[in-house]
């Protein structure tokens, strides 16, 4: 169980983003995360995954802090997988950095072989997003923080990336939250639905 | 007004220092444009949307290889012309934000485009404060550099440029990305507004949903190729007024739709593209 803990964020010289804010995700649910432009979703995001600090407050993963080293069991995944990756090294390095996935797990996210000894800058953004993905789901990996990853996919590969998640997550109770502006994606693939304004969570 | 007649276009791909490949980007495109339409592009990303626009614009690198005619106006579209047009009648909205000058401030950058459109330095000056007034930017980001504006109020500085230049063929490409609903709306709204001024305007996108309301027609791309061209009043319910199979499983798969692929896209000769991709 992913717990966020009364956290308090604020970016230097700035009003407070995030005010006492408490989030719970258990394993196997996926919950969506809605909000204006600049409202901290992605805030919140990266401070569960341990890319922030929380001024006040905590993030605990089945009751312990986050591990300082190692594959954190918190991915996040970021809108642009173009800026995720080294650009020098060829695809195949960058999914293996973590983790070896099997050729059975390529195809489910229609990784193709080819791509692995190509450089990221000649995947297209859609094709690129789906070996991110890939990436961050090593064996050790329990929650997944999704950050906007379809907005620059068409509906097909959309569809296809979130069949291939789902799919994965049921097997394996991985803990997902959606970061979204498009409520009808967050219909279709959350159960609950939670809106961030003004520093604060409140359920749809 | 535009026709694109038989488009080709193939790009080198360095498989090593020494083996040069060709890649097909477009393949025989063929299209026509009419003044007063919003034409919407959709298409996957690497489907050669962006590099439509380029070939209409003339800004393709050097080794590109292009086949095939462009016409605009009933006149030959060659590089003469499009050198001649660039930035006065034909206006492109580029999708990459590096295309503003980082050296400049936002007013003057405008101003520089409607001077470059043939008004005078007053008069220019002038419309550019216009422009950026109706696309709601305020006097600090008038007075900014481009380092220091939101991607959304970049968007819409180069929106105003295309906007106070005049043309006649407006092409945005993917002009709604990173912004928030409001201001899709309000960007999306104002090409809306250019084409009823009679002009033509190529609306380049991979998010259907929201080119349709305002679109009038819609083409659908697939590997450098025309899949279909419809009207956008075709996409409703389940699309069966679609023809082809790959603008029906574009349409189903969204998510307000079905967010399934229906049998159709599972065609074996898709699956087949896919596995050669």
């Amino acid at each position: 169980m992913l717990k966020a803990h009364q956290l308090r964020f604020q970016f230097a010289n700035s009003a407070p983003l995030l005010r006492a804010l408490s989030l719970t995700l258990n394993a196997g649910q996926w919950l969506g995360l809605s909000g204006d432009s600049g409202a901290g979703k992605s805030t919140l995001g990266k401070l569960l995954a341990g890319y922030l600090a929380p001024q006040t407050g905590a993030v605990t993963l089945d009751g312990a802090a986050l591990p300082k080293s190692g594959v954190q069991p918190v991915q996040w995944l970021p809108q642009s997988p173009e800026l995720a990756v080294n650009p020098r090294w060829r695809v195949g390095k960058i999914l293996r950095e973590a983790w070896t996935p099997s050729d059975a797990q390529c195809q489910a996210f229609g990784v193709q072989p080819s791509w692995l000894s190509r450089f990221p800058q000649s995947l297209s953004g859609g094709e690129l997003q789906r070996v991110c993905v890939l990436r961050a789901l090593a064996p050790e990996v329990r929650f997944l923080v999704a950050d906007e990853i379809s907005t620059m996919l068409d509906p097909i590969t959309q569809l296809e990336l979130w069949q291939a998640l789902k799919r994965e997550a049921e097997q394996r109770q991985l803990g997902v939250l959606v970061i979204s502006h498009d409520s009808a994606l967050l219909e279709r693939l959350c159960p609950q639905r939670l809106h961030l304004s003004d520093g604060q969570l409140t359920s749809i | 007004m535009l026709t694109i007649d038989q488009l080709s276009l193939q790009l080198p791909l360095y498989a090593s220092w020494w083996k040069r490949d060709w890649a097909t980007c477009l393949d025989a495109f063929s299209l026509t444009l009419s003044p007063g339409e919003v034409h919407a592009v959709v298409g996957a990303s690497g489907a050669g949307k962006s590099l439509l626009a380029y070939s209409i614009m003339g800004l393709l690198p050097t080794p590109a290889r292009l086949n095939g005619q462009l016409y605009y106006q009933g006149k030959p579209l060659d590089d003469i012309r499009q050198r001649q047009l660039r930035g006065r009648e034909l206006a492109l909205i580029p999708q990459s934000l590096s295309a503003l000058d980082p050296l400049v401030r936002t007013q003057r950058q405008v101003a520089w485009a409607a001077q470059r459109a043939g008004q005078s330095s007053a008069h220019a000056w002038r419309s550019s404060q216009q422009a950026l007034d109706h696309y709601q930017l305020d006097a600090r980001a008038q007075q900014a550099y481009a380092h220091e504006l939101s991607g959304g109020m970049a968007r819409r500085v180069l929106t105003a440029m295309a906007h106070v230049s005049q043309a006649k063929l407006v092409i945005a490409d993917e002009p709604s990305v990173g912004l928030d609903p409001h201001q899709r709306q309000r960007v999306l709204a104002a090409l809306r507004g250019l084409a009823d001024q009679g002009k033509t305007v190529m609306l380049i996108t991979h998010d259907l949903r929201h080119a349709l309301p305002i679109a009038d027609r819609v083409t659908i791309m697939r590997n450098g190729k025309r899949v279909e061209t419809a009207p956008a009043n075709a996409f409703q319910g389940t699309g069966d007024s679609l023809t082809h199979d790959y603008s029906k499983a574009l349409w189903q798969a969204l998510p307000d739709n079905h967010f399934s692929t229906s049998e159709t896209s599972r065609t074996p000769q898709l699956q087949q593209e896919a596995n050669v991709a």
